[in-house]
């Protein structure tokens, strides 16, 4: 079964095993998660199921076809409550209007608008990746970036942090697609892969993981069962 | 809510606010060998506290056959059974490092008496 949630994390910080040894883990807040569709192959060719997860603070007004309001107030409508479009994924099955959308492959159905909290999904023991955004680190040079080594500082050298030679002279005449350079590092998509659950609490939503997990505190995690062992 | 304080209360236990940097303690830990369990013993003086909440640690120093040996232990480990005080030591800073360098006399700790503070 391919379990999924979404969430944010709190924060890092470490438990004692019933050894009494030290394991550094990671909180993750999990508000529960809205199903809001079912993507079947027949209709859409995959299976998946599309969640809704933090609501809107503000409820939302019922508005009028908007002809009539600027650009700065659609603007600011945007930003309370998501775009017309988004909204009306919400309003389809009647559930308020939330911040996040996200699709998890899976083959199981599920009842739109079904509110799904943490403890029904995973339990202590499961094996799960973990998703988000990693933390920007901005325009970073090849040592940094790709762990490249530099030169000599001294002895008349003046290579010091530079990417190495770009490629070969006659033949191939050309830098390789791919070569790697200074560039943004950080503020992409990375996953934690197999990552085990310490604990799960369904009263106060949280979900607590073993070791670390990608991106500043507050940011979004994708957690889903992992693709690399079958664990029970 | 704060969720990290809602992971770290159950784990939470003595936090050993009498033990001081400087002072000499026994540290009762368990130990587990096979089914058995004992309560081995380590005496030394406390040359650091470091980190807050459940991550808190001391670390105890003690010369045994002429070697320094230096054990850092959670306090809130369950294996830490407890910590007794036995002297109280008179220092003037947060962590004894310099007793590393030292050896024999030069390696003591004054002790605080209670009649010293007037």
């Amino acid at each position: 079964m391919a379990k999924f949630m979404l969430g944010r994390k709190a924060g890092m910080t470490q438990v004692f095993d019933e050894n009494g040894s030290v394991i550094p883990v990671t909180v993750i807040a999990c508000d529960p998660v809205t199903v809001l569709q079912n993507k079947t192959v027949e209709t859409d060719g995959y299976c998946a199921v599309r969640v809704g997860y933090e609501e809107y603070k503000d409820t939302e007004k019922e508005t009028k076809k908007d002809t009539a309001k600027t650009k700065k107030e659609r603007k600011k409508e945007r930003r309370k409550f998501g775009s017309r479009p988004h909204r009306g994924q919400f309003k389809k099955i009647g559930v308020k209007t939330m911040r996040v959308i996200r699709e998890f492959r899976t083959d199981e159905e599920y009842e739109p608008g079904q509110v799904i909290s943490v403890n029904e999904m995973f339990e202590a023991g499961d094996a799960v990746d973990v998703s988000g955004t990693s933390k920007g680190k901005g325009y970073s040079g090849a040592i940094r970036r790709h762990g490249m080594r530099r030169g000599p500082r001294t002895h008349g050298s003046k290579y010091h942090r530079k990417a190495g030679p770009m490629s070969s002279a006659a033949t191939p005449a050309r830098v390789f697609k791919g070569k790697k350079l200074p560039g943004q590092l950080g503020y992409k998509r990375v996953t934690v892969q197999n990552l085990s659950v310490v604990q799960v609490d369904g009263e106060r939503n949280f979900l607590v993981v073993k070791g670390a997990v990608p991106g500043p505190k507050g940011g979004l995690l994708e957690i889903r069962s992992t693709v690399k062992t079958k664990k029970k | 809510m704060d969720y990290i304080k809602a992971v770290e209360q159950p784990y939470l236990r003595d936090h050993y606010e009498n033990v001081e940097i400087g002072d000499r303690v026994n540290v009762h830990l368990r130990i587990t060998e096979g089914s058995r369990e004992r309560i081995q013993v380590f005496e030394g003086t406390v040359i650091g506290r470091k980190g807050a909440g459940l991550n808190e640690t001391v670390t105890v120093r003690r010369v045994a056959y002429g070697v320094g040996v230096e054990r850092v232990f959670p306090l809130h480990s369950p294996k830490v059974v407890k910590i007794d005080v036995l002297r109280k030591g008179r220092v003037r800073r947060a962590k004894l490092f310099y007793l590393r360098d030292r050896v024999g006399k030069a390696a003591r700790v004054r002790e605080k008496l209670p009649t010293s503070n007037k």
